[in-house]
């Protein structure tokens, strides 16, 4: 991957010595002709084309960002809510991901969605304690995480 | 005549980013107060927050722009380390707490950790 965003910077600034003139848009235009022709030619390439892995980012952006909004939703309902009818609690959620960079993100997105805080992860790095606002089904509230971001994080860093 | 339009409707839109912020803010500051531990109180101060903060310096640098010519990335700066930091805070925070013998609020909860925490302790005692 890093050889083929070489190549791709490379394109850009021959473009721009090309075109003869050295601002940021025509080193941009160059970067997208460079992500162009590294797809017309990556039959030819080693890896994955790295465009793939970017998209695969920025999904996992926009499921952070609509996560975060319904979160930030429900936390004022329940802030608006005259009685207080809920049942906090902490679960364990086994995680599957290995490297300490995968279990940060994880953990940061555990806590930015929902309901879920992460609390702590344990030594050998296999679970994270989360605590939930209102934790009626644990099955249920860990097959939604696991379905959720840790698929979707694989699938980035994999 | 346009151009006053288009003024007309950057304010508004500027004014709703900020009344949102605003809102989400104060709703943090009311769930604090109301919400019964410091478990329930960091969802409150962790998640509110981002948004409040999101929909207020969008609002600043809508408003920068238009109004002065000036983009402002410190504004996109702090936001992004805004959202950096806030939910590493918040686990910090309540692993403290969870550390210092703090119980969580409401009758028979279920608590992993803390028989985590003691399975990992007890042998130790044993020995």
């Amino acid at each position: 991957m890093p050889f083929q965003i070489l190549l791709n910077i490379l394109i850009a600034v021959m473009w721009m010595f090309m075109s003869e003139s050295y601002t940021f848009s025509t080193f941009f235009s160059g970067y997208l002709i460079g992500i162009l022709l590294l797809l017309v030619l990556q039959r030819f390439i080693p890896d994955a084309f790295y465009m793939e892995r970017v998209i695969k980012v920025f999904k996992l952006m926009i499921l952070f960002t609509k996560e975060l909004i319904l979160s930030n939703i429900e936390i004022v309902k329940l802030v608006y809510k005259p009685k207080l009818d809920i049942k906090p609690g902490i679960f364990a959620l086994p995680t599957e991901l290995k490297s300490d960079w995968e279990i940060t993100l994880l953990a940061n997105l555990i806590s930015l969605t929902p309901g879920t805080l992460s609390i702590a992860v344990s030594d050998d790095n296999s679970l994270i304690y989360v605590h939930a606002m209102h934790l009626e089904d644990t099955e249920a509230a860990i097959t939604d995480i696991k379905e959720t971001f840790e698929k979707a994080i694989m699938e980035v860093t994999r | 005549m346009t151009g006053i339009n288009i003024d007309i409707i950057v304010d508004i839109i500027v004014s709703i980013c900020l009344l949102v912020g605003t809102f989400f803010i104060f709703s943090t500051s009311i769930g604090l107060l109301r919400f019964p531990d410091v478990y329930t109180r960091m969802h409150a101060a962790t998640k509110a927050p981002t948004i409040g903060i999101t929909g207020i310096m969008i609002g600043a640098f809508l408003f920068l722009y238009v109004e002065h010519g000036i983009m402002s990335g410190k504004l996109i700066l702090g936001l992004l380390f805004v959202l950096l930091t806030v939910p590493v805070s918040g686990h910090m925070i309540s692993r403290a707490a969870h550390r210092s013998d703090i119980a969580l609020w409401g009758e028979n909860v279920r608590d992993d950790y803390a028989e985590a925490v003691k399975a990992k302790e007890n042998p130790e005692n044993t020995e």
